[in-house]
């Protein structure tokens, strides 16, 4: 996985998210009148149409909700195999990430892990990658 | 016939293959013939098109032909048409094709979907892949993971069906087996060999649960279904089939966010818009660009419960040609090639038409259930011969 990563373009709504590693926190968009968590991150509640939403720091912990071991290259300098897995945040109910279960064996991950987030930083983005807490 | 419902009359399909040369305008317009022949209708009696996705630009492999090129290129005058990828999956072009005729906008529709990723891949300079930089939209929350194709998001549906219900690899198998064994039926079909058990069972992974033999391969090809008004039936010289119901429910989204696939309040929904039930149904023609969405497709559309699959298609005897719901006769994308959705719907006419040849399933069938999309796309058609 040392190899080169696709980056996000970054906006308005999707800045907070892949920048707060940068003080080390995970960082969701969170409705303040209703506080429903909303990701992906956009200006508006799904749940009640508020615009009054702001970013906030969640724990960083998470459950795996499920995983896949990835065999394929898909580019020539990619390095196989690695962990692709939705990851349910902790204090934020709904929230499903997608990342990277990292420095573990492969097929040590499993449905239920218990994981905490761990930065990587390439450019000026945070990608937020999970590791198990034993 | 009912004047104000919609039926398929001809359907069309050119030559499958990879690395063709023939270009894919001329794909389209093979299929096209194919139809037109059968519905017995001239292309001065075309009046609509619709297609999905629509030419994409950046990725002409994936979508090479769109509904500006073809009704220009063929002389049609459309009094409506539609091509575009924001729609419940690739059958939503049907879809919209039947709601158009119901409404008076149209008589006869071409809905078309071409595929040209294996002659794209061959010729990249001509067929360039999109270029990417930096990604934005839904893409953003996958790529940084490298979690760029869809089998690793769809894989991670699998690995639930396997913790949560016991899915096996032998279960899901059947899909494979089933479709490879029915291609070889096909004489269009990309892939005329069959697949044995421990060719599956030690086939390379891919994204885990699912292995080489649970990926549909990139394919060059086109297909068409002519959508036609109830009251333009006496100008059609095939039997027409009736779309008895469609339905394409998202309720988030997202392919990460979603609890579910897409397929399962789809394939709910479909029954609540008709008087059939999962029993009536002869052939299941459901999409398979991987092999789990099939599965899902079949207990999302009340052929079992939520979880069964895997023991429903246990031994491949349930959905064989002569089994109690004969599944993806064509070969499905799997077998056949992926000809991107239109394939089921297709296939679906052929064997409501009894035109089936070596793959056509046995007694009388009058009613078919065709399927496109995973993930947060989904479309189910309900097609009668009444
Ligand atoms: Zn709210």
């Amino acid at each position: 996985m040392a190899a080169t990563r696709t980056l996000p373009k970054l906006d308005a709504d999707n800045r907070a998210f892949w920048t707060g590693g940068a003080e080390g926190q995970l960082r969701l968009m969170r409705c303040q009148d209703c506080k429903t968590f909303i990701h992906p991150p956009r200006p508006v509640c799904r749940k009640c149409l508020s615009e009054n939403v702001k970013p906030e720091a969640v724990a960083g912990t998470g459950v795996v909700y499920s995983y896949t071991i990835n065999y394929q290259k898909w580019s020539p300098t990619m390095e196989v195999p690695f962990v692709i897995a939705r990851v349910a945040i902790d204090g934020a109910p709904g929230v499903l990430l997608t990342t990277n279960i990292v420095d573990c064996p492969v097929d040590s991950v499993d449905i239920g892990d218990k994981v905490r987030v761990k930065f990587l930083q390439q450019d000026d983005v945070f990608i937020p990658l999970f590791e198990k807490i034993n | 016939m009912s004047a104000n419902e919609a039926y398929i009359s001809g359907v069309g399909q050119s030559e499958i293959g990879t690395r063709l040369t023939r270009s894919p305008l001329l794909l389209t317009l093979d299929a096209v013939r194919e139809a037109l022949d059968e519905a017995g209708l001239t292309i001065g009696q075309i009046d609509g098109v619709s297609t999905y996705p629509g030419r994409i630009p950046a990725y002409l492999g994936f979508s090479p032909v769109g509904a500006d090129e073809l009704i220009d290129a063929l002389g049609i005058r459309a009094t409506w048409y539609a091509g575009g990828g924001e729609i419940s999956s690739q059958l939503g072009a049907v879809v919209a094709a039947a709601a158009a005729v119901r409404a008076g906008q149209a008589r006869h529709v071409i809905c078309f979907r071409t595929v040209y990723e294996a002659a794209a891949l061959a010729r990249p300079d001509e067929y360039p892949r999109p270029q990417r930089d930096r990604v934005d939209g839904s893409s953003q929350w996958f790529a940084p993971f490298n979690a760029i194709s869809a089998v690793t998001w769809t894989a991670q549906y699998a690995m639930l069906h396997v913790k949560r219900y016991g899915l096996k690899r032998e279960q899901l198998a059947q899909i494979a087996l089933t479709a490879r064994a029915h291609s070889a039926l096909n004489p269009r079909a990309l892939v005329r060999e069959p697949l044995t058990m421990d060719e599956y069972m030690s086939a390379r992974m891919i994204s885990s649960p699912l292995c080489l033999y649970d990926c549909d391969r990139f394919t060059d090809a086109s297909t068409v279904v002519i959508v036609s008004a109830g009251d333009a039936l006496d100008e059609v010289k095939c039997t027409p089939i009736r779309i008895a119901a469609m339905a394409g429910t998202v309720e988030r989204h997202s392919w990460d966010q979603a609890d579910e696939l897409a397929c399962y309040p789809t394939g709910a929904d479909l029954w609540k818009r008709t008087d059939y039930k999962p029993a009536d149904v002869d052939t299941a023609q459901l999409y398979d660009g991987f092999s789990f969405q099939a599965l899902a497709w079949i207990e999302a559309l009340g052929f079992c419960e939520l979880g069964e699959g895997g023991r429903f298609i246990e031994g491949g005897k349930r959905i064989a040609l002569d089994g109690e719901l004969p599944l993806n006769t064509f070969g499905g994308q799997i077998g056949a090639g992926r000809l991107h959705g239109f394939g089921f719907a297709h296939e679906a006419v052929v064997q409501l038409r009894g035109k089936g040849g070596a793959r056509q399933i046995p007694g009388d069938p009058r009613v078919a259930v065709s399927t496109s999309g995973g993930g947060p796309l989904a479309t189910a058609l309900l097609l009668a011969r009444d």
